[in-house]
């Protein structure tokens, strides 16, 4: 891509001969172009500035250190109270259970996809993995609401069955597509010499897949379980509608929790728009901004790697 | 590109088409009308949640009365239709909650002046699983089962099991409500209790009594179902009253509260118009028959 | 050799392929882990949902807070959330993907854009709404409106649909241009007419895809737009109803709504959201073959 922009601009500075009109259309083109190009650093600079402009005065009324590290939320209370430090830890533990079940699967499904499953099998899973990431998180929670959170009361003998655990076995299903699709693309990256080199010395092609395979796609792996804890960690209607909604900070992944997204969903619209509850919602959107952001720059220089490794 | 540009240029079309066929119920000639005196118009109502259901019946029929008129409904919360009051984006609002001072202020300086009559009163049921051998509970006892207290049924006499508290979340006026009557009955400064889950709808905390025999909630008239069990409520003085219409319209039922509609100034033309009519026979009917409590 | 070196390797050899087997079972097992709990809910939900569904809950209005009716409504108002998103996001989209692939030289600029591709594509969708509110609704005054709800869905799919048009801008061989080039025409003569429909197979899957996405979000549009109403909108301006918000609503607030009514909207979403999708992967399939035609 690189080569070819050079090689077209070159192409066209060497043709002297050209009607102005048709030149200054093509300037134009060229800004309009540009301007669309730049659409989405503007969109994110307009992201960072609403929610910095909406959520920092905030913290003229509660310290940031008290709002991040207290966990009292009564935010229509008189006086008001801010502490999301039970939010933080519901939207990790709710995060880390996703995690714990997808990495595996998800690493397991990859390997499966791309070095066992004959390719026909393959190009009939894919899409039907690829159909996960389409179900909306919505239908996820109700189905989740409906199904899942009374089964986990029954097998696990709970007090409720909406809790933390019910909402990150529903987020592992919303990130797998991510980690399978991402970590199925490293896997065939690596060269086909590592592979053929370790079947040759001998290795049986599990041993080639543990040692080998996977090792040489690790920063891709990485990124994509990166991603997917990024989208776990967004993610709001299903962990609204399962994790149990209590606002105490939990000590087990069974107790039921509240995390950050859906606080803002459930609290966003009953806010006085402009009034402190509205803008501790905004102070939200900011840490879980910022926690998504540097996910994704790290997960994105880890691709970086991966693609220079075997570019 | 000529592509890009059939396309949109089709999905426009298609978009104006179903926008022409939106419109009719509005625009067409008021020859059914009952009263074709009267001036059309059109009327904006957000708020409550819990009353969404009800102000929805009421501009249904509303509406085949008055065909010139068109009410649209949206719920969201107390404090949505309130803000949207507040931003001029609502004619009227729907709040089952009293104004906050914050709110009133912001609607002097806005240049607004609230005027909120009562249309309809809720009584607010604690219900459990219809297991649950508790048939009536004190509102102290209310009190501190909400606000962390009690935290085992044995406490009350039930089986030793922990006490799973569903509570409606503060974007609910419903939550306003159950914390100011109820939670700090005896104490100003009581919050709901560290333990409670707090559900973002009614039917949600509805659902989970029904299948939880460890849990207590509340919710509207409206939400009662043979799922779940209503617990009668003791007041100090007087006896446990099971909550009802009949209990709540003769006050025996402690835990009741009245739903306001909320316009700017004195309601003029169509407004006053709707607003009369909603508390007219035929409107209090639909109120009693959603299971909410008519004011007469 | 010695025999019982022979032997040692052979146990080995067994060993090993034992651990082989043990790992490729397992292997299997997630795969399978994976997909028979997504075919059973897909499965479940057309069993229990499929009983709605008939010719009139499809083009019928929704009545009495959709207890009746059908959820004519909220299929409209997804329906001009997708051409919004068409409108908006499907221009600027390819634009931006035609600089950055066929003008912008590579360069820290090029690398800033990148990023910020990359890390918009990674905003959780309730950021989106907060960024719809403050931006859209409140600073430039659209007010809670299909407008802003577009709008808000626009930014989130901008980079699904810049990523797929930029790949499928690289899919189009070199040579293309410059023939083109070489017979005189300009460079963006160049790009409309030749390299634009040979990208389009690719352009189309990625906006599929942001179509989709737009179709089933609800966090977004909740803050921004919707509202429960049968009413359809009119205007850029007016509130709407959308599919998985009326899900929300049914599913979480009306009271004794009959489950397969629930089932049914969901079961209709997941169609309409499963079809995009599908669309977009045979697209992708039918791309992949063109590619290989290319020796790409």
């Amino acid at each position: 891509m690189h080569s070819q922009a050079i090689e077209l601009t070159s192409m066209r500075e060497s043709k002297p001969l050209r009607s102005r009109p048709k030149r200054d259309r093509e300037r134009l083109v060229r800004i309009v172009l540009a301007i669309a190009g730049w659409m989405t650093v503007v969109i994110l600079a307009l992201i960072m500035i609403m929610l910095f402009v909406e959520g920092l005065p905030i913290f003229a009324v509660t310290n940031p250190f008290s709002f991040l590290f207290t966990s009292q939320w009564f935010p229509v209370s008189d006086p008001p109270v801010f502490g999301i430090l039970s939010l933080i830890i519901g939207s990790l533990m709710i995060t880390a259970t996703a995690l714990v079940i997808a990495i595996p699967l998800g690493i397991g499904a990859a390997a499966f996809l791309a070095e066992i499953a004959p390719p026909p099998l393959r190009e009939a899973i894919k899409p039907v993995i690829e159909l996960l990431s389409g179900i909306p998180s919505i239908v996820l929670g109700f189905v989740g609401f409906l199904l899942l959170a009374p089964a986990i009361q029954r097998i696990f003998n709970l007090d409720s069955g909406l809790n933390g655990l019910t909402a990150g076995i529903l987020l592992a299903f919303m990130c797998l597509p991510t980690i399978v699709s991402i970590s199925e693309d490293a896997l065939s990256a690596v060269p086909r010499e590592y592979k053929e080199a370790s079947l040759a010395l001998g290795a049986t092609r599990w041993q080639t897949i543990y040692r080998v395979l996977i090792p040489a796609a690790r920063p891709g792996i990485v990124a994509s379980v990166m991603l997917g804890m990024g989208r776990a960690i967004g993610e709001t209607m299903t962990v609204l509608m399962v994790s149990g909604g209590r606002l105490a900070i939990p000590s087990f992944i069974t107790d039921p929790m509240s995390a950050m997204t859906a606080r803002i969903a459930i609290e966003i619209n009953n806010a006085v728009f402009g009034g402190l509850q509205y803008q501790a919602l905004f102070a939200i959107g900011i840490v879980l901004f910022l926690i998504t952001f540097s996910i994704n720059l790290v997960a994105d220089l880890v691709l970086e790697k991966q693609r220079r490794r075997y570019a | 590109m000529s592509r890009i540009v059939r396309i949109i240029a089709l999905l426009v079309s298609v978009s104006l088409f179903l926008a022409a066929c939106g419109t009719p119920t509005a625009t067409s000639p008021t020859t059914g009308s009952t009263s074709p005196s009267l001036e059309g118009g059109a009327i904006v109502v957000k708020g409550s949640d819990t009353m969404v259901n009800l102000a929805s019946a009421w501009a249904e029929d509303y509406m085949i009365e008055r065909q010139n008129v068109r009410i649209t409904v949206s719920g969201g919360g107390s404090g949505i239709g309130i803000a949207a009051f507040l931003n001029k984006t609502a004619d009227i609002c729907n709040n089952s909650r009293p104004l906050a001072q914050e709110e009133l202020d912001k609607a002097k300086a806005a240049g607004l002046e609230p005027v909120s009559i009562v249309v309809a009163k809720d009584g607010v049921s604690v219900v459990v699983h219809p297991s649950n051998p508790i048939g009536e509970l004190s509102m102290e006892q209310l009190a501190a089962i909400f606000g962390g207290k009690i935290t085992n049924w044995k406490e009350l006499g039930g089986a030793d099991s922990e006490i799973v508290v569903l509570s409606r979340d503060n974007n609910s006026g419903t939550y306003t409500f159950f914390k100011e009557h109820i939670v700090q009955m005896k104490d100003k400064k009581a919050e709901y209790g560290l333990m409670v889950q707090f559900l973002p709808t009614s039917q949600g905390i509805a659902d989970e009594v029904a299948r939880n025999p460890k849990a207590i909630g509340y919710v509207g008239l409206g939400y009662l179902s043979d799922k779940q069990k209503a617990l009668a409520v003791k007041t100090a003085t007087g006896s446990a009253v099971l909550p009802s219409v009949a209990t709540v319209l003769d006050n025996s039922y402690p835990v009741s509260r009245p739903l306001f509609c909320t316009t700017n100034g004195q309601p003029k033309g169509v407004i006053q118009d709707y607003l009369a009519w909603i508390l007219s026979p035929k409107g209090q009917e639909i109120v009693r028959s959603l299971d909410f409590v008519p004011i007469q | 050799m010695s025999p019982t070196s022979g032997k040692l390797e052979g146990r080995r050899f067994r060993s090993r392929n034992a651990t082989q087997t043990a790992a490729f079972i397992f292997l299997s097992a997630c795969v399978l882990l994976i997909l028979v709990p997504v075919l059973y809910i897909i499965i479940y939900i057309i069993v229990n949902g499929a009983g709605a569904i008939s010719w009139d809950f499809l083009t019928q209005l929704p009545k009495q807070r959709g207890l009746q009716g059908g959820i004519f409504s909220a299929i409209v108002g997804s329906f001009y959330l997708m051409v919004g998103v068409v409108v908006f996001a499907l221009p600027v989209g390819i634009m931006a993907a035609i600089y950055l692939h066929e003008y912008a030289r590579q360069g820290p600029l090029v690398r800033l854009i990148n990023l910020s591709i990359v890390n918009l594509a990674g905003v959780p969708s309730i950021i989106y709404g907060l960024f719809g509110l403050s931006f859209f609704v409140l600073m430039l005054k659209m007010g809670s409106s299909l407008l802003a709800a577009s709008l808000t869905l626009s930014c989130m799919a901008l980079p699904v649909v810049v990523t797929a048009s930029r790949e499928a801008l690289a899919t189009v061989p070199n040579s293309y241009r410059e023939g083109s080039l070489a017979l005189g025409a300009s460079r963006w003569q160049t790009i409309v007419r030749v390299v634009l429909p040979q990208a389009w197979p690719g352009i189309l899957t990625g906006l599929v895809l942001a179509v989709s996405r737009a179709a089933g979000e609800t966090a977004p549009i909740l803050i921004t737009g919707t509202a429960f109403t049968a009413i359809l909108p009119t205007s850029l301006f007016d509130q709407f109803n959308a599919l998985p918000y009326h899900l929300y609503v049914v599913a979480t607030q009306i009271p004794n709504m009959p489950k397969s009514t629930q089932w049914g909207i969901t079961l209709v979403l997941l169609v309409m959201v499963l079809l995009f999708n599908l669309t977009a992967i045979i697209l992708r399939i039918r791309l992949r073959a063109q590619r290989k035609k290319w020796g790409l």
